[in-house]
């Protein structure tokens, strides 16, 4: 390998860690802060990459839109129908405990993906939806160069949610999320009004798993209903419970490394197993990322990185104690 | 300052509270006593907000507030601590108090994003009201460590101070001296005093005999789910019948 394809294949494996960092980065403001159990990550991100595509694609005779608006648009529509999404759910949803959370957050997303499949008229049905719109590729060409310049704004992306994030957490709201999470019934005797901030938590969370979808559509250009498996709320959760749920840096960690394990599994996988093997050779992978979540839970159970136990980043300082 | 009538909850089989009416005054620490199993966390659950009454109402300074959530409860000034303490064990121990002082603009999400200063300056305030509470009860020196550390008894502490730095008009404490060893268990008391003193008022569940009848006035008595009686605590310990209910009839 050269040192050119070597650099693109770097870019182009960044660029899908960005996605997933983002994508984990919503998964544990809803689990690590919260404790909202949301098995349906793959929903919410299929709605923000359907909507996305639509909102800027070509127009196409066979189906619905696209309607051709610039691609800010299409992003910020991303996370606006997922947030919708997630607040219909939310309201409807989050009154139910962890695993009943779980269930219908599950199924909600299986509902979801069936819907990309069958309403053919807006979503393009099995095909998917092709010629989605990338960014700058009439500047950069859609080379190495373009890669490149992806890479730039997903990072940028990356930063921008992680700096808004941040500032959530590490708050008094942030602070209230966490005693909900640690114990509902005694945050709400101490006057904090739970669903309310459950909800919010639920839907912030929704529409950054949305632009992250948008985020996966306008790079490879072309997405379908198989792209949006419950496999994919898997490996968000795989990233979240290795890199350390409730620390935002430990989220973008794990989406780093499990990617890094998946790809370099997959390639090796390719390399070794006869043609006849391959399909079987993929769930050996699913297998690979099971053993190492185990691993983890044994041996680091708040994952690589754990969460501070301070979350209000004002009340860290405290001054000694009067003696 | 609290008006309770014909308050009445069951769950399914004969009710565990019944048609229980009083009133708490302004300024008063008030004892609830009664044997095992005679519906007093109920009563409090039903005061507080956790628990909906199937009858009766419930007025607060005249606002009625049966059937409210707790978190609305707790709004207008009346807040509770539990038996088993519930401190949020992952959180430290000053964090667990200066999550409580109410309409915290910093609780506003998009105020950290848009007023980060404002948020900032009011944690500070937060901060020293929450220390000057964890002052009062004594836990200063574990402010930064994660409550789970907490002994039974400092838990204890930490759920009044967590109460406390909220100003509430009527506190009610269920059981403060339940599991708490006699050093602290006395430190609770002064403290209970102390702050009576200054006019919050208090409703106390307790098995303790002796801290009942130095600490509260008047007592109410619950025995299967009704109010048995109320009275001042020398005519309450003297009183036939709530030695019944607690012994047993016939042994009196």
């Amino acid at each position: 390998m050269d040192a050119l394809s070597l650099l693109s294949y770097l870019a182009f494996f960044s660029v899908f860690a960005g996605i997933f960092a983002i994508m984990a980065l919503g998964l544990n403001l809803q689990w690590g802060f919260t404790g909202l159990f949301n098995v349906g990550v793959a929903g919410f991100v299929a709605i923000g990459a359907y909507t996305s595509a639509l909102l800027t694609g070509p127009e196409d005779a066979a189906r619905f839109g696209g309607f051709g608006l610039p691609i800010l648009v299409g992003w910020l529509g991303a996370m606006v129908l997922a947030g919708i999404a997630a607040f219909i759910v939310g309201v409807a949803a989050l009154r139910l405990r962890e695993d009943y959370l779980a269930i219908t957050t599950f199924g909600i997303a299986v509902t979801i993906q069936l819907v990309a499949l069958n309403a053919t008229a807006v979503t393009g049905g099995p095909f998917g939806i092709q010629s989605i719109p990338k960014p700058l590729a009439g500047w950069l060409g859609t080379g190495l160069a373009w890669n490149l310049g992806y890479l730039a704004l997903v990072l940028a992306m990356l930063g921008a949610v992680w700096w808004g994030l941040e500032r959530l957490v590490a708050s008094p709201w942030g602070r209230v999320l966490r005693a909900i999470r640690e114990d509902e019934a005694a945050a709400a005797s101490l006057g904090k009004r739970a669903s309310a901030f459950r909800l919010q938590s639920f839907v912030m969370g929704c529409m950054v798993m949305g632009l992250g979808g948008a985020l996966y559509a306008h790079f490879v250009g072309y997405i379908a209903p198989e792209d949006f498996l419950p496999i994919l709320t898997f490996q968000i959760w795989a990233m979240l419970i290795v890199g350390g749920s409730g620390n935002n840096a430990g989220a973008v960690l794990g989406a780093v490394l499990v990617w890094a394990i998946w790809t370099v599994s997959g390639g090796a996988l390719r390399e070794m197993l006869p043609v006849a093997e391959q399909a079987r050779g993929a769930a050996l992978q699913v297998v690979l990322i099971g053993a190492l979540i185990a691993v983890i839970l044994v041996v680091r159970p708040r994952g690589l990185l754990g969460e501070r136990a301070t979350v209000s980043r004002h009340a860290a300082k405290v001054s000694p104690p009067p003696s | 300052m609290l008006v309770a009538q014909g308050l009445t909850k069951g769950f399914g089989g004969p009710p565990v509270v019944e048609d229980v009416s009083f009133t708490l005054a302004r300024g008063a620490i008030t004892g609830l006593i009664g044997p095992n199993g005679a519906g007093k966390t109920t009563l409090f659950n039903l005061l507080a907000g956790s628990l909906r009454p199937d009858r009766g109402t419930l007025a607060l300074d005249g606002t009625r507030i049966e059937g409210r959530r707790p978190d609305e409860v707790f709004a207008l000034g009346m807040a509770r601590t539990f038996q088993i303490p519930r401190p949020f064990p992952a959180m430290t121990v000053l964090e667990n108090v200066m999550l409580a002082p109410p309409g915290q603009q910093g609780e506003r999400f998009w105020t950290n994003w848009l007023r980060p200063g404002a948020v900032a300056a009011e944690e500070r305030r937060v901060r020293e009201r929450a220390l000057h509470w964890l002052d009062f009860v004594g836990l200063t020196r574990l402010a930064q460590e994660p409550a789970r550390v907490l002994s039974g008894g400092q838990r204890k502490l930490l759920e009044l101070a967590r109460v406390l730095v909220a100003e509430p008009r009527l506190i009610l404490l269920d059981e403060p001296g339940a599991g708490v060893a006699p050093p602290l268990l006395a430190t609770i008391m002064e403290k209970i005093v102390a702050l009576n003193a200054q006019g919050t008022s208090f409703l106390i569940i307790e098995h303790n005999m002796e801290l009942v009848m130095s600490l509260c006035r008047p007592v109410l008595v619950l025995a299967q789910g009704k109010l048995l009686m109320e009275g001042e605590p020398e005519a309450v310990r003297a009183d036939r019948r709530v030695v019944e209910a607690y012994l047993g009839a016939g042994i009196a």
